[in-house]
């Protein structure tokens, strides 16, 4: 098993194990497309939910989504199981181990060694792919890091089993029927659509309107909460957005990535042309990244500077809100 | 994002050995993968995030000392939890857990809850009961 498994690094650790799984079953697909398939790009704002003691903003689905919504559209069988006994957890893993099954599990960051300080947090919804064990110790390919490692039964049992927020009770996971051979026409509208469906939904808190809503907050936290409280939540949300293996821009180039390949795959001049367009939106998140960072360390000269990033904010909210709508029209 | 525009600036990550893949355009027009070890923006985000927390850890330790707080609020912050992070690896409600930093419930709990209150931290029980800020 360990000498056919092939590591791959990728810049998002759900599309990361999803490529690494399937290949290991002989089938090939990138990560973009594996993003794009799954609708990987999405924005909610939850006010109330406090997350690291600031409010939750997230740049993807929910964990798993985009494996779940990937595997339908291309009609094949993912296998999850989760589990409330450690000990039956670890059985199960070993039966698939014997059996050359690479596995996914989903597991806590705070207690992984191998990660740097400045990335343990209660986050409970990383992927990563055990694909073999080697005297006593499991192989692990974690897909944001460009070589493997391995981890001691217990310490695999300590990530498996982390509490808290979306804990995941030993969740594994691995595809057992893989297509041979797929015309992926169909399913690459069908998720660009879905895409744009979520990004324009008419809720407040979720896609372009979330973002104007997160625009709107930044003001009021400045004026209720004070500059701390302010800088903490905006170094937050450009966490989640340029922290969490995103690829850059808060998903944003490995989704113009995505429409790349799937112009060359549908010959749709269009969605080439709405790739680089997604990819000075990409730019534009970068801006405001950089931006932010000023702010927090307080070297911004500028006036006001929650009001500017606010605008920003809104900016960006447009933008999207124009590109969606084409991109809505030219599949 | 171009090709020479992807950040190689030292951070977390280059300091671990390691580095992280960002999607950016080569020169002919086509988006790839490439690896970049950190980027200035994104570590000044992250310190900043440190130094809130390593704020909390030093209120959470004055708060002992002045007798304030049991020493569970300082380990939580310590282990960078919140209260229901907290809850959740005690199995226990948010309300029970918080009443645990009034120092006087502190010194009334059971060995069997000190000692699951020292294992979530990863420390020992005369550790906890010691800890005086």
């Amino acid at each position: 098993m360990q000498s056919t498994f092939e590591h791959k690094q990728t810049a998002h650790c759900e599309n990361g194990a999803i490529v690494n799984l399937l290949k290991s079953k002989g089938f090939t697909i990138s990560e973009p497309m594996a993003f794009g398939l799954g609708s990987g790009i999405f924005y909610v704002y939850l006010p109330f939910i406090k997350v690291n003691h600031a409010p939750a903003i997230s740049y993807r689905p929910m964990p798993g989504r985009i494996f779940n919504r990937m595997a339908k559209l291309l009609k094949m069988n993912v296998k999850r199981f989760k589990f409330s006994n450690p000990k039956k957890a670890q059985q199960a893993l070993d039966e698939n181990l014997q059996k050359n099954i690479a596995t996914g599990l989903v597991v806590g960051v705070y207690h992984l060694p191998y990660f740097p300080d400045e990335y343990r947090f209660h986050f409970n919804a990383h992927n990563l792919v055990v694909y073999g064990k080697e005297n006593g110790r499991y192989l692990i390919s974690d897909p944001v890091l460009d070589y493997t490692v391995s981890l001691s039964a217990e310490e695999l049992e300590k990530v498996r089993f982390a509490k808290g927020a979306l804990a995941p009770k030993g969740h594994m996971y691995y595809p057992s029927t893989v297509p041979t051979e797929i015309d992926l026409t169909i399913p690459i509208k069908k998720a660009i659509k879905k895409t744009c469906n979520d990004m324009l939904a008419p809720i407040p808190i979720i896609g372009v309107r979330g973002m104007r809503m997160v625009a709107k907050d930044i003001v009021k936290w400045h004026k209720k909460l004070g500059v701390v409280k302010a800088n903490h939540n905006l170094a937050n949300m450009v966490r989640m957005q340029e922290e969490i293996g995103t690829g850059g821009g808060g998903f944003r180039f490995l989704y113009a990535a995505f429409l790349q390949e799937a112009g060359e795959y549908l010959q749709n001049e269009e969605l080439k042309k709405l790739s680089n367009e997604m990819v000075g939106i990409g730019d534009l998140w970068r801006d405001f990244a950089l931006e932010a960072s000023r702010v927090v360390k307080k070297r911004s000269n500028t006036e006001n500077v929650y009001q500017v990033m606010s605008n920003k904010l809104l900016e960006l909210a447009d933008k999207e809100e124009a590109f969606y709508k084409k991109l809505k029209k030219a599949i | 994002m171009k090709k020479n525009e992807v950040p190689q600036d030292e951070s977390p990550i280059s300091k671990h050995g390691s580095n992280e893949l960002l999607y950016a355009v080569d020169e002919d027009g086509k988006l790839k993968p490439m690896q970049s070890i950190g980027w200035e923006a994104k570590t000044a985000v992250q310190n900043q995030n440190i130094e809130t927390l390593n704020q909390r850890v030093i209120d959470a330790m004055q708060a002992v000392k002045e007798g304030k707080s049991s020493p569970i609020l300082y380990f939580m912050e310590l282990n960078k939890m919140d209260w229901s992070t907290l809850a959740a690896y005690m199995g226990s409600w948010v309300f029970l857990i918080k009443r645990h930093q009034k120092p006087k419930v502190f010194q009334k709990l059971s060995h069997k809850t000190l000692t699951k209150y020292a294992e979530t931290f990863g420390i020992t029980v005369d550790e906890l009961k010691n800890f005086k800020g």
